[in-house]
């Protein structure tokens, strides 16, 4: 199976989209784990920095400007890695006590906060500068004390989170698309074998049947409801050639056997008068006759059966046989019928004598049905890969109206049930073409019709 | 000619037998395929009529035994349109023609006697003669009392056709199988109109005609009589 087939096929893109559907809601628990550790790491931090505020403001109160100072130096000497910030600073900012150096040059909100800019002071190589958060009190006299906290290890915890969230998605939506992509293949391969055997049964092979695995899954259950889709189609196909077989027996053989009898008689029969009454009885029992094989040779050709009999044939010596059979016949009624072999060499798959029969079908109309003296076209091109015939003529068309109906069984365009004919040429044009997996569409010669057939 | 029919419909059967008897023919008959097949291997005989589907023993494996036991007697396999046309399997498998029923007596005669002489004339020819028409199959030069006709490639297989077949009647499907090589049922009479046209070219400007029209079953090319106009 090849990467495309394999992502244009539905099962793949079941899973594609449970990896997106799988991605945003493992998107949404993350963002709620980050925000629980992380997030709750910073409030923390912060409830810690007002408790320490409201213990030296508590120191201030009992000890005055020096147990403050002291208390300041020995929580800063504690504080060692400097994870905790202490400032202390008189009324002109200068360092008074504490582990930070200078007043930091960030404005302070409505609640005393700030944030600011931290270089990293233990490691002289790596100079790094990271965010820190402080609270300001004032104390009396213009002095003022900040207390902060170095967020170094919150950031680097926070990172280690995302990183690690991050990867997780990966790796999730990672072994979802390979799970689907393994799941996808083997429905994908169940799948392209009940296409292949439905391809095989409409090739014509009526009686391939899908195969079962026995697990007694969907596509198990599929399998036997196609195959018994199948059986039914088959009892109605075998019932249509079982009533074929009838016409063709019980109705066919009589006629034929009448016929023959009308034939001895005939012969037999001195009697002008009587003899010509037996002449038409003869042509209405052959006129008969051909109504029914050609019904018959419908059903036939409709039945598929004769696909398995298709071989590689020659279109243009098909189409310059067609030409040659019918040039006479057209000489005869002063009518020029001209062959255009195009550009089209391609290999044709078909049976040869059902595409003649079909396209001596549509010249004999053309030459029926053209004036004396008109142009009959037979011509052959290629157009997009496939081979385009078309039979035109000078005649005098059909109505659009009537176009799509001429196909039908017995149809006749009103005025032409003056001229011979059963109404049933163009309906085996079709099958034939049907069978050969073409098209065929009518238009407008102005003046006249063009049958178009697209192989 | 003495003729085996091997058919299970007594209809059908009887039709033939009274058909070819009046031909002029010796006709023995069996409704069974087993009897049929023993039948077929215990005489000679110059042709066989084969229904496909028996009692017995199946047509095709009829036409198939004694193809395999080295027979050479012409064989035409008769069978029911409504089955799938297989005309192909059926000459595969050793038939020589085949014939969809229903068919015209005068066809299934038409057929069997082309056949009969097809068996006859294995030799190669290269010269035909039919009264003061030859063709040289070797130069394609046709001449009718001396003088030279000009054929199209078609008009001159056609003729072939008929000379070879002369003195029998040939049908147009006939005509249509082994000039034009196409199987199908003609709808209408095309094949009149080249029949006419190659008659213009060897019958119209000599005394008399060769080629003549089977009204209801085909054409006929043979030598004159004396009641010929």
């Amino acid at each position: 199976m090849s990467p495309r087939q394999l992502i244009r096929s539905a099962p793949f893109r079941l899973a594609l989209a449970y990896v997106a559907l799988f991605s945003v809601s493992s998107i949404v628990l993350l963002a709620f784990i980050y925000w629980s550790t992380a997030g709750s790491m910073v409030a923390q931090a912060e409830e810690t920095i007002e408790a320490e505020i409201s213990g030296l403001a508590e120191r201030y109160r009992l000890t005055g400007l020096g147990g403050l100072v002291d208390l300041v130096e020995a929580r800063a000497s504690h504080s060692g890695a400097g994870s905790s910030l202490y400032l202390l600073v008189d009324p002109g900012y200068h360092h008074i006590a504490g582990n930070l150096q200078g007043w930091p040059a960030a404005q302070a909100d409505e609640k005393g906060w700030i944030r600011f800019k931290l270089e990293d002071r233990r490691d002289e190589t790596n100079q790094r500068v990271h965010e820190a958060r402080a609270k300001i009190f004032p104390l009396r006299g213009e002095y003022r004390i900040l207390v902060g906290r170095d967020f170094h290890d919150i950031e680097s915890i926070q990172r280690r989170i995302v990183s690690t969230l991050a990867w997780g998605l990966a790796i999730t939506a990672a072994l979802a698309l390979i799970g689907g992509a393994l799941v996808g293949r083997s429905r994908i391969r169940r799948l392209a074998e009940i296409n292949r055997t439905i391809g095989e049964i409409m090739a014509g092979n009526l009686s391939r049947r899908i195969p079962r695995r026995r697990a007694g899954d969907e596509f198990d259950r599929l399998s036997t409801n196609l195959n018994k889709m199948l059986d039914e189609i088959q009892r109605l196909m075998d019932g249509v050639r079982q009533v074929s077989d009838s016409i063709a027996h019980d109705l066919r053989t009589p006629l034929a056997r009448l016929r023959n009898q009308l034939e001895l008689l005939h012969e037999a029969e001195r009697d002008e008068e009587k003899r010509r009454a037996v002449e038409l009885a003869i042509q209405d029992a052959e006129n008969l006759l051909t109504t029914f094989t050609a019904l018959l040779r419908i059903a036939q050709i409709e039945s598929g059966a004769r696909r398995e009999g298709f071989a590689e044939l020659d279109l243009p010596g098909l189409l310059k046989d067609v030409a040659e059979y019918y040039e006479p016949l057209a000489e005869e009624r002063s009518q020029t019928l001209r062959l255009v072999l195009g550009d089209w060499d391609g290999p044709v798959s078909g049976d040869r004598d059902l595409l003649f029969q079909a396209l001596a079908n549509l010249v004999d109309n053309a030459v029926k049905y053209a004036p004396s003296g008109g142009r009959i076209t037979l011509g052959l091109e290629s157009e997009g890969g496939r081979a385009r015939i078309t039979v035109a003529d000078s005649g005098a068309g059909i109505p659009r109206a009537h176009r799509q109906r001429v196909f039908e069984r017995f149809y006749r365009v009103d005025g032409s049930r003056n001229t011979p004919g059963n109404g049933l040429g163009l309906s085996l044009v079709e099958a034939v073409i049907r069978l050969h997996g073409g098209e065929i569409r009518l238009e407008d010669n102005a003046p006249g019709l063009r049958v178009l057939i697209l192989l | 000619m003495k003729i085996l029919i091997i058919e299970d419909d007594e209809r059908a059967r009887a039709y033939l037998r009274k058909g070819l008897e009046e031909s002029g023919h010796v006709v023995d008959s069996a409704a069974d395929g087993k009897e049929g097949y023993f039948l077929a291997n215990s005489q000679p005989y110059d042709a066989l009529i084969v229904d496909r589907m028996l009692p017995g023993m199946e047509g095709l494996a009829i036409v198939q035994a004694l193809r395999a036991t080295g027979s050479k007697t012409p064989i035409l396999i008769l069978s029911a349109l409504g089955e799938v046309d297989d005309r192909v399997e059926g000459l595969r498998k050793g038939g020589d023609d085949y014939l969809v029923k229903p068919f015209a007596f005068s066809e299934l005669l038409a057929r069997l006697e082309a056949l009969v002489r097809r068996a006859e004339v294995e030799s190669v020819e290269t010269r035909l003669q039919v009264a003061d028409l030859t063709m040289d199959l070797l130069s394609h030069r046709v001449e009718r009392a001396g003088r030279k006709i000009d054929l199209q490639p078609r008009e001159f297989r056609l003729l072939e056709y008929l000379m070879r077949h002369s003195g029998q009647v040939v049908t147009r499907t006939m005509l249509l199988e082994k000039v034009w090589d196409y199987h199908f049922d003609p709808q209408t009479n095309v094949i009149d109109v080249h029949v006419s046209r190659l008659r213009r070219k060897i019958d119209k400007d000599f005394g008399q005609v060769l080629l003549h029209t089977v009204r209801g079953t085909g054409y006929l090319l043979r030598e004159p009589t004396p009641t010929d106009p």
